[in-house]
């Protein structure tokens, strides 16, 4: 078993990738359920083009995704700029550049899973939270919100899963730096790359489909969970 | 406390246009589906946003599209129960209760007593359950509490007995007639069964495609055969305020008294001296010219005819006057004119106590 045991450089690589996916998730979240709200319950002009955004990082090619964010969130790049001058962020070849790919790539995934949990609340229920006293907010936050958490746990699961996965935006924005960027799939990849690196892939891929594995039943329990609560 | 509404508003073909103006206890809105009840409570509730309308409930405009007034739903006041009790499944029947206390006015959460109104609606043993395992009944029952508690000006009801089967429905209305005599809230009611109508109602407005047909106390819109839906017209009746005089256990009777004389009914639960509202309907009052003797039916009460009329069909409506109340009949056109009925004339109004179910009398 002793081909089993993962470097030091390799557990870099694991921890970093959980890293990323998690911060990625928890940050984009946020911005997921506003945007999928938008998207399942306003009629504005624009509301095409907000979609075919949003769902432009699931139809490019990863590396043209890469390169755009390389492009605007870049030192030179005019937001990437602003942001080092105006609160010294900095994306480019940092781990919160993988982070920042790995979200974009992630998005439409996630905001897909939560526009049909927003499409199943029963917006009697909200007419009647109104009627009790409840302003929009608050009928939002203490009716829609709740009643849409199986979505949201979904669309998290779903997006922290490709956040772990990301390879060709993450590598094509921030490259394959050891430590900093190199997450498990540039891992992988780079251990693919030498003679003699098919142990250290193999080991990496075991630990990437126990990680998911591990996401998944995770979300599932905690689903039903949730479903058990709605349904007794 | 006064509801005053004038309502323009048109939805694809549908146009309402309504008026009227109710006061305290019970108004029910009554009419066929279709006829834009449920949209005139919308509107009512804020849930629809009207072309023109004026609206005033208790001296507050709550809609004035003239003067660009409109009052979101949630600062109304306005209480609603829906034909589906619409719970929140993911919270308790107590937070379902509690939550719209947080959103009233300070000083007022507790205005209306949370232990009261569990009392009332008997739905103590229910506080810690979830919503998906209530039966139809108990749901509507926590609807209307969760509505009560949230201490509303007006309480709107539109239906809130039709999705539930025979049994359920009689075991809310005791509660609704509670509610009726014992908050001071005024409750607008929507329904289009005569039956529900006539227990609970003080006053009606009837609608008929989008259009007021009639507005007035209970008893009188409730005589009117031509203004009830086609299938409900059986149901047409008086209603007569009667006092208990006395039970008779021995045949599971009561004994009543009006202005009229002297009723039997079958065992009604209420005390001695207490007013129960009894609906008689017209299809069971049977008319003879002389004093009947050696009958069944055990209510003959001595009336004058007030008014006939008589429609295309075979029938006729007679209206009757015994003391201050008011009965009405109908008969056959053949037996009124066999009878040579004429207004003033006397006559003896034969009711049978069996026809007195348990639904119509409380």
């Amino acid at each position: 078993m002793e081909w089993m045991t993962l470097s030091p450089e390799e557990w870099t690589a694991v921890r970093l990738s959980i890293r990323v996916s998690f911060w990625a998730t928890v940050v984009s979240l946020p911005v997921g359920i506003l945007v999928a709200h938008v998207l399942a319950r306003r009629e504005f002009i624009g509301k095409t083009l907000l979609n075919g955004i949003v769902h432009l990082p699931l139809i490019l090619p990863p590396v043209v995704t890469g390169y755009l964010l390389l492009l605007t969130f870049g030192r030179r790049g005019p937001v990437g700029s602003f942001l080092d001058q105006a609160f010294g962020i900095v994306f480019s070849f940092r781990w919160t550049g993988a982070a920042l790919a790995a979200a974009v790539m992630a998005f439409p995934l996630m905001v897909r899973a939560i526009r049909l949990s927003i499409e199943t609340v029963d917006r009697r229920l909200e007419a009647a939270a109104s009627t009790l006293g409840a302003n929009p907010l608050m009928v939002f936050l203490t009716i829609t919100l709740p009643l849409m958490l199986p979505g949201i746990i979904a669309g998290a699961v779903l997006a922290f899963a490709k956040a772990m996965g990301e390879f060709g935006a993450t590598i094509t924005f921030v490259s394959n730096i050891p430590g900093e960027t190199q997450t498990l799939p540039s891992a992988i990849y780079t251990f693919t790359q030498v003679p003699g690196g098919e142990a250290g892939a193999l080991r990496l891929t075991l630990v990437s489909i126990v990680i998911a594995m591990a996401a998944l039943i995770a979300s599932e329990i905690f689903a039903r969970r949730v479903g058990r609560r709605l349904a007794a | 406390m006064t509801i005053a509404m004038e309502v323009k508003h048109r939805q694809g073909d549908f146009l309402l246009a309504a008026s009227f103006a109710s006061g305290d206890g019970v108004t029910a809105f009554f009419g066929a589906s279709g006829s834009g009840k449920t949209t005139l409570v919308n509107i009512l509730a804020g849930l629809i946003r009207p072309d023109h309308a004026r609206i005033v409930v208790d001296g507050r405009v709550l809609t004035d599209t003239a003067a660009g007034v409109n009052i979101p739903v949630h600062r109304r006041r306005i209480g609603y129960v829906f034909q589906e009790a619409r719970l929140f499944l993911h919270l308790s029947v107590e937070r379902n209760l509690r939550y719209g206390r947080s959103f009233a006015p300070r000083g007022e959460a507790d205005a209306v007593p949370m232990e009261d109104v569990v009392e009332m609606l008997g739905i103590g043993h229910l506080l810690a359950r979830r919503p998906a395992s209530l039966s139809g009944g108990e749901k509507q029952r926590v609807a209307i509490g969760r509505a009560l508690l949230a201490n509303p000006r007006l309480i709107l009801m539109d239906e809130p007995l039709a999705s539930l089967d025979g049994p359920r429905k009689a075991e809310i209305l005791p509660y609704l007639e509670r509610l009726r005599d014992e908050s001071r809230v005024p409750i607008v009611y929507v329904s289009h069964s005569v039956a529900e109508v006539a227990r609970l109602a003080n006053e009606v407005v009837v609608l008929g495609e989008g259009r007021v047909r009639a507005a007035g106390p209970a008893d009188e819109v409730l005589q009117r055969l031509d203004l009830l839906p086609e299938g409900e017209r059986a149901e047409v009746g008086a209603l007569v305020a009667l006092t208990v005089v006395a039970q008779d256990p021995a045949f599971g009777l009561t004994q009543l008294s009006s202005s009229a004389g002297n009723w039997v009914l079958p065992r009604v639960d209420a005390a001695e001296g207490s007013v129960v509202r009894v609906r008689v309907r017209a299809r069971d009052v049977m008319l003879a010219v002389g004093k009947p003797e050696g009958i069944s039916a055990l209510n003959v009460l001595e009336c004058t005819v007030a008014a006939l009329s008589t429609g295309e069909g075979p029938e006729t409506v007679v209206r009757l006057d015994s003391g201050s109340d008011r009965l009405v009949a109908r008969i056959t056109r053949r037996s009124a004119s066999e009878l040579q009925l004429v207004p003033g004339q006397r006559i003896y109004a034969i009711v049978k106590a069996v026809t007195f179910d348990e639904s119509r009398a409380r």
